[in-house]
């Protein structure tokens, strides 16, 4: 029981901070301290950034470009990050399908996939959910039959994040439409270009383009897209949806707009004691956070998940809830003038930036005990797998 | 950043865990414990003593161990898993850390040797009728008389105020601030009472009692006062970890025995998930545990300032009154009636939690601390 970190792992810290803060462009940065929406180019080009320093896909395989580190030196890696205002690497990319393609590619899908994935040349998308398969997903329908050499993808795919920018798609089908239902389905990689393919864009209640649906009609894809064995997807998907828990617990965004919170209401702190509460109780919910993520990397070194890590996704996103209801109740009636979301004028308000953001935050971010395994999910986990019930 | 216990303090544990288990395993010897006079079991404090852990946090100078924090928390947590009724957090960590703390070498040598050996049973006289939780006395005050001093005033509630051999007092010096005294405990007029988990406490009654200031005397040591709580704040948070660790397996092998409707309580997942929500106060109450005790640890190592510990002491507070009401609630809430009943364990459990939570400050009032503090820095960092 030790809280010092050791003088390597300051010394890492350090490294980290210093890379962050100096070799990340700052002008991203300042989008991401301003909750912006980034560009394409502007996750591309960080991502790069952190790629040519080894940065961007240290939990993936060594070979690969991973990084033998310690539990505590990926926790630190991310919280300085998180902290410098530098965006995570594309989760669809370093957290998701490289880690697949890693475990369970051909060595032909490792060569070709895995230096392009890190380095964002593939722009990966996600295609889990369906309209019909959301927290269930093994009720997903698309189908992919057999014909020659190829498959022949029919269906459609929902909620795909940021699917207008991808190259690529990972994809769960159904191969074998006789078996109980996780029994027949398997994963494919499907070029976006493909004949067939259709991205439609779905409005969200903060009146962003963030997802949307991919539609297949006779898509023809080569049989060596299909990722490990065939009817085998289910294994693949719990192996993703696992490594995706790790990990998501963003303390080190949420400390920030904290932090943030109390430079805007500097002139408000003395009069309202309320306020300095609200605030004094989510940062002590935060540092429980933050320490129990620290303690369960630090129980986590045979690389398994940690069975917590459902609390850091329910508590996580619940905190970030939570921050960004601070931020909307601080921005007071100027909440309203959202103007144009995503334009710099302001579409017309001379307000301040953040008080245009945090209503359209406030409600972008209930997405989070959505996303990842719905917080009922991670319930369900906890009283299941952990608590025997 | 570490948190795992070293060999040495497993083994520690295990031993704690056998001594306390053999005694308190089954409920009903602890129901039987309590119902003796003093409230806890003499044998099993001599046992305590006999195994050092009385002992554990003073030096070896003064008839100690002189173990660290962290061996300290192991062995409230477990006192928490069964709810020992020895008062080894308010004679040991709280009265004796004080005579620790203050006392001349004399002193120390003398009473904690005593407290060591389980010879004597100590307690801090401090809380006054009226007033909330505070590190200075008011109410009781101290008076010189030619060479010695004298006590005037009432202090209450006292921990097991009435069957201590020696009371540590706190109490307003004439000069200004708070000094501490020793009082034999027949000295003064002293009415107890049971409390609502089992333990004991105190009316105590001081008229131009006569007292010998500990440690220098006329010296205020609010500021050591203040200290000596905040540890012991951090130390009733290991606690109270323990006796949450007992109420979710317990609770949750219920949910899978206990039938209606014909099947397992565990059928029904209105009650799955508020079992699930318990783990995660568990969880998240166990990181700032062992947060807030490795602080101490590290502030006693480096010699650094209070501060760091009275922020990890409120902090910790505020967590764990928030998590032991949570999980003491819903434990109850889920048992259904049998844990109403004082026969069975869980419903006990939660009033010790509650006496917790209201010993050294609950979790508003050290939440109104720390909002005091909000604008002093930018973020936490608690690896800083």
């Amino acid at each position: 029981m030790q809280l010092e970190l050791s003088e390597e792992e300051r010394a890492f810290r350090d490294e980290m901070r210093e890379f962050f803060t100096t070799k990340v462009s700052e002008e991203i940065r300042e989008a991401v301290a301003a909750g912006r929406e980034l560009t394409k180019d502007q996750l591309v080009e960080s991502q790069r950034t952190l790629n040519a320093a080894g940065l961007a896909v240290p939990r993936w395989p060594v070979e690969w470009g991973g990084q033998d580190w310690s539990e505590i030196q990926y926790h630190i890696w991310h919280e300085e990050m998180e902290r410098a205002n530098v965006p995570t690497p594309l989760a669809f990319n370093a957290g998701m399908i490289g880690p697949v393609i890693a475990q369970f590619g051909t060595e032909e899908q490792k060569q070709e996939f895995l230096p392009k994935t890190a380095n964002i040349d593939i722009f990966w998308s996600q295609g889990f959910s369906e309209p019909d398969a959301g927290s269930d997903l093994a009720g997903l329908r698309t189908t992919a039959v057999k014909d020659g050499d190829d498959w022949v993808v029919n269906g459609q795919k929902t909620w795909t994040t940021l699917g207008q920018y991808g190259d690529w798609i990972f994809t769960l089908v159904r191969t074998d439409p006789e078996a109980k239902k996780q029994a027949g389905i398997s994963m494919l990689l499907i070029d976006m270009e493909s004949e067939g393919l259709e991205v439609r864009p779905i409005q969200l209640i903060d009146g962003g383009h963030e997802v949307n649906e991919v539609w297949f009609e006779d898509v023809r894809v080569p049989a060596e897209n299909l990722v490990g064995e065939l009817n085998g997807g289910w294994s693949i998907a719990k192996f993703l949806l696992g490594n995706e828990r790790v990990g998501v617990a963003p303390s080190g965004i949420i400390k920030r707009v904290i932090a943030r919170v109390k430079g805007l209401a500097e002139d408000r702190f003395a009069d309202d004691p309320l306020l300095r509460a609200r605030i004094a109780t989510l940062e002590n919910e935060l540092l429980a956070l933050e320490l129990t993520a620290m303690r369960v990397a630090a129980n986590s070194s045979d690389g398994k998940p940690h069975p917590a890590s459902s609390v850091l996704k329910l508590k996580g996103s619940e905190l970030q809830q939570a921050v960004s209801e601070l931020v909307l109740d601080l921005a007071g009636p100027g909440g309203l003038a959202s103007g144009a979301t995503g334009s710099s004028d302001g579409g017309g308000s001379e307000l301040d930036e953040w008080q245009r953001l945090a209503g359209p935050h406030y409600l972008n971010l209930r997405k989070a005990s959505i996303y990842g395994g719905s917080n009922e999910v991670q319930r369900q986990i906890i009283s299941r797998n952990i608590l025997g019930l | 950043m570490d948190f795992h216990y070293d060999d040495e303090q497993d083994a520690l544990r295990e031993a704690v865990r056998g001594l306390v288990g053999k005694a308190y395993g089954d409920y009903e010897n602890r129901r039987r414990a309590v119902s003796d006079d003093s409230g806890f079991d003499e044998k099993q404090w001599a046992r305590m003593a006999e195994m050092g852990l009385l002992g554990l946090p003073f030096s070896e100078e003064d008839g100690g161990v002189g173990a660290g924090p962290v061996e300290i928390g192991i062995v409230c947590q477990e006192l928490g898993r069964v709810i020992a009724p020895e008062p080894y957090l308010t004679s040991v960590v709280l009265a004796g850390g004080l005579v620790s703390a203050c006392g001349t070498r004399e002193q120390r040598q003398e009473v904690l040797a005593a407290l060591s050996a389980g010879e004597r049973v100590l307690a801090f006289a401090h809380d006054e009728p009226g007033r909330t939780w505070s590190p200075a006395a008011e109410k009781v005050t101290a008076a010189q008389d030619g060479d010695g001093w004298t006590l005037t005033g009432v202090k209450e509630p006292v921990p097991h105020g009435a069957g201590a051999d020696v009371l540590v007092v706190s109490a307003a010096l004439p000069g200004g601030g708070t000094g501490l005294f020793l009082v034999d405990g027949s000295d003064a007029e002293r009415t107890g009472y049971p409390t609502y988990d089992g333990s004991r406490a105190a009316r105590v009654r001081f008229d131009a009692t006569a007292a010998t200031p500990l440690g220098e005397p006329g010296l205020d040591v609010t500021a050591s006062i203040s200290t000596v709580q905040d540890i012991t704040r951090v130390m009733a948070a290991n606690q109270a970890l323990g006796a949450m660790q007992f109420l979710l397996p317990t609770t949750t092998e219920y949910l899978r025995s206990r039938k209606q409707f014909g099947v397992p309580l565990a059928t029904f997942q209105a009650l799955t998930f508020r079992a699930a929500d318990m783990y995660v106060s568990l969880e998240l109450t166990h990181s700032m545990v062992d947060w807030a005790t490795m602080v101490v640890a590290q502030a006693g190592r480096e010699g650094q300032g209070p501060a760091a510990v009275a922020d990890a002491a409120r902090r910790v507070s505020v967590q764990v009154s928030a998590a032991g009401r949570h999980v003491g609630q819903e434990a109850i809430q889920l048992h259904g009636g049998i844990a109403m009943t004082m026969e069975y364990s869980v419903g006990m459990y939660t009033a010790h939690l509650t006496a917790l939570d209201h010993l050294l400050g609950d979790g508003t009032h050290h939440l109104r601390e720390l909002a005091a503090g909000v604008t002093s820095y930018d973020a936490l960092d608690p690896l800083a």
